[in-house]
């Protein structure tokens, strides 16, 4: 008796297979992976490009490769062009090893090319820590104005105003930079150059700060109003509670924001490109011109020959771009996640 | 009695900070506008440069870029959503494969765009392309194997996706279980309930990302220098092969390797504003969306 009950519900029960969602469902499933899938096809193809340093292909591959960029080229130009440039690559001594990497001087075109990261290496830093320097402290206190102390009315302006400045294409604050900025810096400072690593990095402070405002403000609200109602109670003024009670407890959060605002600005590209004078030098002055590593594949990526050892060696810059990035967020993610939401769990 | 002076510079201080920020933001736009006003007029928005970039329009560019996000959209918003959907509604939240997803999407976000023109010139052009003319294209013809508007439009999806994931997210996780669970308890089957239930509540997540998306894919530069965009075209692009004009990428080029950097000063500030005012246009929009979905989820 029981058993004959227990197959009716069974087949009541029983789901009916429905094509259509069984596709539907599993397309869903298979689309999900395409963002996993790029980060592969990034790292495969970047690294592969780059690996024509350490295992150069041989040259009847590399034939293949050898065409001029075609930008607003009449291809027959291209071919004649081609030949030329296959000429000069068997004539130069082009290697790019451990003692050419690493050395001062980046003159990636002549006779003996000199691919030196150094200097490159020193622009970025100099121009990112120049932006965190200027923006962070503004951007922070910004957010504590905005989270702590602004009435509401006057929050719900400044924080989408501000955040608005995120929507700037960096293209712009790089325009910005190169005909506003540096000429009132020029003015100001009495400097030779007018384009410097200053410039840059005063114009780079403008993209770092939303960044840092946004995620500094995010942990600072998230701050459990117990924490702030606890201080109050004990007979804490508001900025007493706000500057020895909020502040610390959202550290992590700020901490991740500086993070990921040194992230963005070493691998921001249009800015640095218009507003730092491109030129190689290692030198620790503010206001010398610099290169960035981003700058470098921006502006000499259009020049150069495909295939060619310079070719191999921006893509080799772009693969150190990738993991400096890389390993900064995965630092600031791991850093929020494991001390400030279990801080604020009470675990 | 030192400590209310300190208070109260700590107060006034972060006060200013705020100021400081709100002003340059004024001054950069008031910057652009001011100084591009002459230019901005009807003509300048429909016709193409002439005398050799120094006079005329920026059609071209502006065409360019509209189709780029078009091309754009049609790749990243669809790839965005689905997976969004999949990590909201389908994944089990402790899998190793939401976490691999949900880490792809954190490293993706954070990848600098020159990075995305790198690959995009080493997987689409040397790779794709190069493979498609082996096969399609006759022996010699370089057809897909170049910069073009189809590569230069997937470079530029693949850097949107994130975007577009993380603002759809939001909406679907703002959409109340009660609806789900009332949806299934009246038998309705979990695609079902995902379709007619909670895709039409968030709508206006899918819409936010697509403006996002766009917003950011219109003012990028990075990722299109090599992989497409020109200098100077007579033409606008009429088919995927053919490379474009770009609003960013004109800025770019007329400010720093123009032939006579100074004659189209009022040119570049014109495009400058032009693009701001887009992009300022794009996010505007997103945020009324969002402040309406809010107070629509408070009720």
């Amino acid at each position: 008796m029981t058993n004959v009950n227990s197959k009716k519900t069974d087949l009541l029960l029983r789901r009916k297979f429905r094509l259509g969602e069984f596709l539907a469902e599993n397309v869903i499933r298979s689309v999900s992976f395409v963002s996993f899938a790029i980060i592969v096809l990034i790292f495969v193809f970047v690294f592969r490009e780059t690996s024509q340093i350490f295992y150069p292909k041989d040259s009847t591959i590399s034939e293949q490769y050898l065409q001029s960029e075609s930008y607003g080229d009449i291809p027959e130009e291209g071919e004649a062009q081609t030949e030329q440039y296959g000429s000069l690559l068997k004539e130069k001594v082009d290697v790019a090893d451990i003692e050419n990497l690493t050395g001062k001087d980046w003159q990636p075109v002549g006779e003996k090319p000199k691919y030196g990261l150094l200097p490159l290496f020193i622009g970025s830093l100099k121009v990112t820590l120049m932006a965190i320097l200027f923006g962070a402290p503004i951007a922070i206190f910004a957010a504590i104005y905005s989270a702590l102390f602004a009435p509401k009315k006057i929050r719900e302006f400044i924080k989408p105003t501000i955040e608005l400045l995120a929507s700037f294409p960096s293209v712009v604050i790089g325009f910005f930079a190169l005909v506003t900025l540096a000429t009132i810096f020029q003015d100001l400072f009495g400097t030779t150059y007018r384009l410097n690593a200053f410039v840059g990095g005063f114009a780079m402070a403008l993209a770092v700060i939303p960044i840092v405002y946004t995620i500094t403000e995010d942990s600072l609200v998230a701050v459990p109003k117990y924490y702030s109602e606890a201080s109050l109670a004990l007979g804490a003024t508001n900025w007493q509670t706000a500057f020895f009670v909020i502040l610390p407890a959202a550290t992590p959060g700020i901490f991740a924001a500086l993070l990921l605002g040194f992230g963005r600005a070493f691998g921001e590209t249009m800015i640095v490109l218009m507003a730092t004078g491109n030129a190689p030098i290692s030198s620790i002055n503010p206001f010398e011109p610099v290169r960035t590593l981003s700058a470098t594949i921006g502006a000499e990526m259009a020049e150069v020959v495909f295939g060619d050892m310079h070719y191999s060696v921006l893509f080799l810059i772009g693969s150190l771009l990738f993991i400096v990035t890389f390993l900064i967020n995965a630092v600031a993610e791991f850093y929020v996640r494991a001390k400030l939401m279990k801080k604020f769990r009470g675990e | 009695m030192n400590n209310k002076y300190l208070g109260k510079s700590i107060v006034i201080f972060s006060f200013v900070a705020t100021i400081m920020i709100v002003v340059s933001i004024v001054y950069m736009v008031s910057e652009m506008y001011l100084n591009g006003k002459d230019y901005l007029t009807w003509e300048f928005l429909t016709e193409a440069p002439t005398k050799g970039m120094t006079a005329g329009g920026i059609f071209p560019a502006i065409v360019g870029t509209v189709l780029l996000v078009i091309l754009m959209s049609i790749a990243c918003v669809p790839l965005g959503t689905i997976t969004a959907i999949y990590l909201n509604e389908y994944s089990n939240k402790k899998s190793i494969i939401t976490k691999m997803i949900r880490f792809a999407v954190n490293t993706l976000a954070g990848i600098p765009s020159i990075v995305f023109g790198l690959f995009g010139l080493g997987f689409f052009i040397q790779f794709v392309g190069s493979g498609m003319d082996n096969v399609f294209s006759e022996p010699g013809q370089i057809q897909w194997g170049q910069p073009n508007i189809l590569w230069a439009s997937m470079t530029m999806a693949f850097l949107t996706i994130p975007i577009v994931i993380v603002s759809v997210e939001e909406t679907l996780k703002s959409v109340p279980d009660e609806l789900r669970a009332g949806s299934l308890a009246l038998g309705a089957t979990k695609w079902q309930t995902i379709k007619k239930i909670v895709i039409p509540n968030s709508i206006s997540g899918i819409l936010t990302g697509a403006i996002l998306a766009i917003g950011r894919g219109a003012g990028e530069v990075a990722p299109i220098l090599f992989t497409g965009a020109a200098y100077f075209l007579p033409y606008t692009p009429t088919q995927l092969t053919d490379q474009f004009m770009n609003l960013g990428y004109h800025i770019y080029v007329m400010a720093t390797q123009s032939t006579d950097v100074e004659a189209t000063k009022g040119i570049q500030y014109a495009t400058a504003f032009i693009l701001l005012a887009c992009t300022f246009f794009l996010s505007f929009i997103a945020i009324i969306i969002r402040y309406r979905f809010r107070k629509k989820i408070n009720i």
